[in-house]
C-alpha cells in the first residue's frame, strides 16, 4: 500500500497473514499427506496418529529408514541442483547454443540436468552413504521410516509404465492438435468483426457447457461399429475406433476446442491489429502476415493454451476410460481402477503413491508457468 | 477480413467441432428415441439327465437371442418414442412419490437422486467459492510483497491437481481410520463413520470441491483488485468509510464482472459433476446427473451398454444446462447489440 492514508494497523495485518498461513495449509496439506504415505509402510501409512504417519516406526522396524546424515545430504544434493539449474545452466546454454536455437539448448540442458541428478541421487549417493553411514555413529542411524517400495510396485510390478505412455500420447497429441487447430481460429475469430464471427463464438460457449458424457453416449455406438462402417470406404483395414489412442485425441481436441479458441482469442486481441496492417501493407496476405509478424509475438499465449489443454487432456478420466480399452488405458483410470479393485491396505498405498506420481508432474509445471497459468486464468475474464 | 480468408483460417476448427461436438448431438438425440438390442426367440429346450432306467428329461421354454449364420447376436434398432426417457424418469413412480409427499420414495430412482443432488451441490458450492475465493484474493493483496508470489504458487496447487486424484487424496485423508477422522473424533470424543451415509459424503464432496476451485475464483478476483481505483478508495478513506463500507461500496462493485463471469463457470463446472462421485466411490449413496449418464454406457455384466437409456438421460441433463445459459447468453447479446 504506497498511500499512508490506506496503510493498516499491525493487528489487522498480522490476522490477515495469520489466515493466508492458515489457508496456505488447508491448500497443500492433502497432497503433501499423501506424499508422506505413499513412502511409508502401510501399517504407518493408514495409522491414526499423525505422528506416527511421518516417522514410520512399523517402516522403521522393517529396517526401511533413513538417517540424518541421509537427510542432510539429500537434502544438500537436491538445493544444489536447483541453485546449479537457476544460476548456472541459463549462462551455459546462451554461451554454447547456436543464435535463434536456444530452445534446443534448454531442451538438452534440462535432460542432463535431470539425468545427472538422477544418477547422483539414486546410484552414487546411496553409495557413498552407505559408507559413511557406519562411521558417523548416532547420525547415521536411521530414524525417519521411508520406503521407495510402493513406487517400485507401482511402476515395475503393476505396469504402470504402460499407463504412462498411453497417457503421454493422448496429452501430446491433444496439445499439438488443438493449438495448430485453435491458433488458425482463435487468429481469425479476433480479427474479424463479423456477425458470424460472433455467432461462431457464442456456439462455442454453449459447447463449453456440454457434459462430455453426452457428447461419448455418441460417440460409443458408433466407434464400437466403426470397422462395418468404414469397410466401404477403407476396405479391409478399416479400424474400429473403439480403444484407439487417437479417436480420443480427436474427441478431446474437439471437446477442449470451445475453450481453446476462446482463450487464444482474448490473446490475439491483445496483439495490436496495427502490426497485420502493417504487414499487408508491405505486400502480404493474411496468411503470411500471420506466419510472419503475429506467430512470432503471440507464443506466450500459445504456451498458456497449451498448459490448459495438456492439463485437460492429462487429468481426463470420462473420456479415456470409456473411450479406450484396459491395454490402452491412461493413469487417471487407471489409478482409480487400482483404488476401486484393491481392498488390503498395501495396495491402497500402492494406489497413493501411483497418485503421487502422477500429481509431481504437474507440481514441476505450476513451478515453471505460473506466471502463464495465472494469465491464463485472468485472461478470459478481466477482458470480458 | 473477407469472408474467404476467414472461413479458411476457422475451418478445421469449425469441421471439428461439426464432427465431433454438433453432430453427435444430433445423434443422441436420435438415439434417445431408439433401442438397439438382440432379438430374442423363445425356444423350447428339452435338457435330459441320465436317470436310472430312461433318461429323466425335462422341457422347458427358453428365450434366447438369435444368432445368424457367423454365430454372431443379431441385434435389431426399434423405435420406441419416449420409452426410454420413462425407464429414467419413471414418470407413475415419481408422481405418486410426490403426490404423497415421501421424499424417500422418490429419491429411490435415480434420475431425481442424481437431480437432487447435482443441483444441492451446484447451489451450495457456489456462495462458498465466491466467498473463500473473494477472501483468499484479499488476503493475497494484503500480505507483503516478497510472498505474494510463493503464496499464489501454493494456492494455484488445489486446482492445478487432477481432480479424481484431489478426490482421492481427501478421501484417503478421511477414509476409515484416516487422519483427520482420527482428529474429528478425538476432538468430538465420538465414534464417526464419514462414509456410512448419504450427507457426510455429500459435505466432503462439497468441501473438496470449494478447495479445488476457491483458488481459480482467488487468482481471477486477485487481478481484478489491481486495478481498483486508489484514489477513490483514498477518498472513501478520508470521507470516513470504515473497510467494511470501502469493500461493500467500491470493492466488491469494481469486481462485480469478475464475480458474474467466476459464477457462470462455477455453474457449468459444477452441475457437471462427476470425479468426486468416481473419487469417493459413492454411487450407493450419491450419483450426480453426469455419473448417472456414465453409468449407463459402462457395459454391464452381461457386456450390454445401455446406451438409448444413457442418450436420455444425457438430454435431461442438457436441459439444465439450457436453463443455465439462458442469463449469459442474453446478457452477450445484450453486449453485441450495444457494441455495434
Amino acid at each position: 500500500m504506497s498511500s499512508r492514508a490506506l496503510r493498516q494497523p499491525l493487528s489487522l495485518r498480522l490476522t490477515s497473514n495469520i489466515f493466508l498461513a492458515f489457508w496456505c495449509i488447508v491448500a497443500i496439506f492433502p497432497i503433501f499427506w499423501i506424499t508422506v504415505m505413499s513412502f511409508k509402510s502401510p501399517v504407518d501409512a493408514f495409522d491414526g496418529n499423525a505422528l506416527n504417519v511421518i516417522f514410520g516406526p512399523a517402516t522403521l522396524a522393517n529396517g526401511k529408514g533413513i538417517s540424518l546424515l541421509d537427510i542432510i545430504l539429500g537434502i544438500g544434493v537436491i538445493w544444489g541442483t536447483i541453485a546449479l539449474v537457476t544460476k548456472k545452466m541459463p549462462g551455459m546454454i546462451k554461451a554454447y547454443s547456436k543464435e535463434g536455437q536456444e530452445w534446443f539448448g534448454w531442451v538438452i540442458g534440462i535432460l542432463a540436468a535431470v539425468v545427472a541428478f538422477l544418477i547422483v541421487f539414486f546410484v552414487i549417493l546411496p553409495a557413498i552413504l552407505s559408507i559413511l553411514n557406519p562411521l558417523f555413529g548416532p547420525l547415521g542411524r536411521d530414524i525417519l521410516g521411508l520406503t521407495t517400495e510402493h513406487y517400485k510396485t507401482v511402476w515395475i510390478d503393476r505396469g504402470f509404465s504402460n499407463n504412462f505412455k498411453n497417457s503421454l500420447i493422448v496429452t501430446t497429441g491433444v496439445v499439438v492438435l488443438s493449438l495448430s487447430v485453435g491458433t488458425l481460429a482463435g487468429y481469425g475469430l479476433a480479427r474479424s468483426g463479423s456477425t458470424l464471427a460472433f455467432w461462431l463464438l457464442i456456439v462455442a460457449l454453449i459447447f463449453r457447457a456440454l457434459p462430455p458424457s453426452a457428447l461419448v453416449a455418441s460417440y460409443l455406438p458408433v466407434f464400437i461399429s466403426s470397422s462395418e462402417w468404414l469397410a466401404p470406404i477403407l476396405g479391409e483395414n478399416a479400424p474400429t475406433l473403439y480403444g484407439k489412442p487417437f479417436a480420443v485425441i480427436a474427441v478431446l481436441v474437439a471437446i477442449n476446442q470451445p475453450f481453446t479458441i476462446w482463450m487464444l482469442r482474448s490473446f490475439f486481441q491483445n496483439i495490436p491489429a496495427e502490426l497485420d496492417e502493417a504487414a499487408r501493407v508491405d505486400g502480404c496476405n493474411h496468411f503470411q502476415a500471420f506466419r510472419r509478424v503475429i506467430m512470432p509475438v503471440m507464443w506466450p499465449g500459445v504456451i498458456t493454451t497449451g498448459l490448459f489443454s495438456f492439463l485437460l487432456a492429462y487429468n481426463d478420466i470420462l473420456v479415456t476410460s470409456l473411450l479406450l480399452d484396459a491395454q490402452n488405458q491412461t493413469m487417471v483410470p487407471a489409478i482409480v481402477g487400482m483404488f476401486n479393485r484393491e481392498t488390503t491396505t498395501t495396495d491402497q498405498v500402492v494406489a497413493v503413491a501411483a497418485a503421487v506420481s502422477i500429481t509431481a508432474p504437474l507440481i514441476f509445471l505450476v513451478l515453471i508457468f505460473q506466471r502463464q497459468i495465472v494469465s491464463g486464468l485472468t485472461a478470459g475474464a478481466v477482458k470480458g | 477480413m473477407n469472408f474467404r480468408t476467414f472461413a479458411a483460417f476457422v475451418g478445421p476448427s469449425v469441421f471439428m467441432m461439426l464432427l465431433f461436438i454438433a453432430f453427435p448431438l444430433i445423434s443422441v438425440f436420435k438415439q434417445s428415441f431408439y433401442v438397439t438390442q438382440p432379438i430374442y426367440e423363445t425356444v423350447e429346450v428339452e435338457t435330459c439327465t441320465p436317470g436310472f432306467l430312461t433318461q429323466t428329461c425335462v422341457t422347458e421354454t427358453v428365450s434366447q437371442p438369435q444368432l445368424d449364420e457367423e454365430g454372431k447376436v443379431i441385434m435389431q434398432t426399434q423405435y420406441v418414442g419416449l420409452e426410454s426417457y420413462r425407464n429414467v424418469l419413471e414418470p407413475e413412480r415419481a408422481w405418486r412419490a410426490i403426490s404423497e409427499g415421501s421424499w424417500n420414495v422418490l429419491s429411490t430412482i435415480n434420475f431425481w437422486k442424481a437431480l437432487r443432488f447435482t443441483l444441492t451441490f451446484t447451489l451450495i458450492t457456489l456462495p462458498l467459492v465466491i466467498v473463500c475465493g473473494l477472501g483468499i484474493a484479499v488476503l493475497i493483496n494484503n500480505a507483503a510483497q516478497a510472498i505474494k508470489g510463493p503464496v499464489i504458487f501454493i494456492s494455484l496447487l488445489p486446482f492445478i491437481i487432477t481432480p479424481v486424484i484431489g478426490v482421492l487424496s481427501v478421501n484417503w485423508l478421511f477414509r476409515g481410520d484416516g487422519i483427520l477422522t482420527a482428529l474429528l473424533e478425538w476432538w468430538l470424543n465420538r465414534d464417526i463413520a464419514l462414509f456410512a451415509q448419504a450427507w457426510t459424503i455429500e459435505v466432503l464432496m462439497m468441501l473438496y470441491r470449494v478447495w479445488h476451485v476457491a483458488p481459480f475464483a482467488a487468482i481471477v478476483f486477485y487481478a481484478g483488485l489491481q486495478t481498483v481505483n486508489q484514489d477513490s478508495l483514498e477518498s472513501a478513506v478520508i470521507d470516513g468509510a470504515t473497510r467494511w463500507q470501502r469493500m461493500k461500496y467500491i470493492v466488491i462493485p469494481h469486481l462485480m464482472p469478475l464475480i458474474i463471469f467466476v459464477s457462470m463457470i462455477h455453474l457449468m463446472d459444477s452441475y457437471r459433476v462427476f470425479e468426486e462421485i468416481v473419487g469417493f466411490a459413492s454411487q450407493g449413496y450419491v450419483i450426480s446427473l453426469q455419473w448417472l449418464t456414465y453409468d449407463f454406457l459402462v457395459p454391464d455384466q452381461a457386456g450390454n451398454r445401455s446406451i438409448s437409456r444413457a442418450s436420455a438421460s444425457a438430454m435431461l441433463t442438457m436441459i439444465g444446462i439450457a436453463i443455465l445459459l439462458i442469463f449469459p447468453l442474453r446478457r452477450t447479446w445484450r453486449d453485441h447489440k450495444g457494441g455495434h
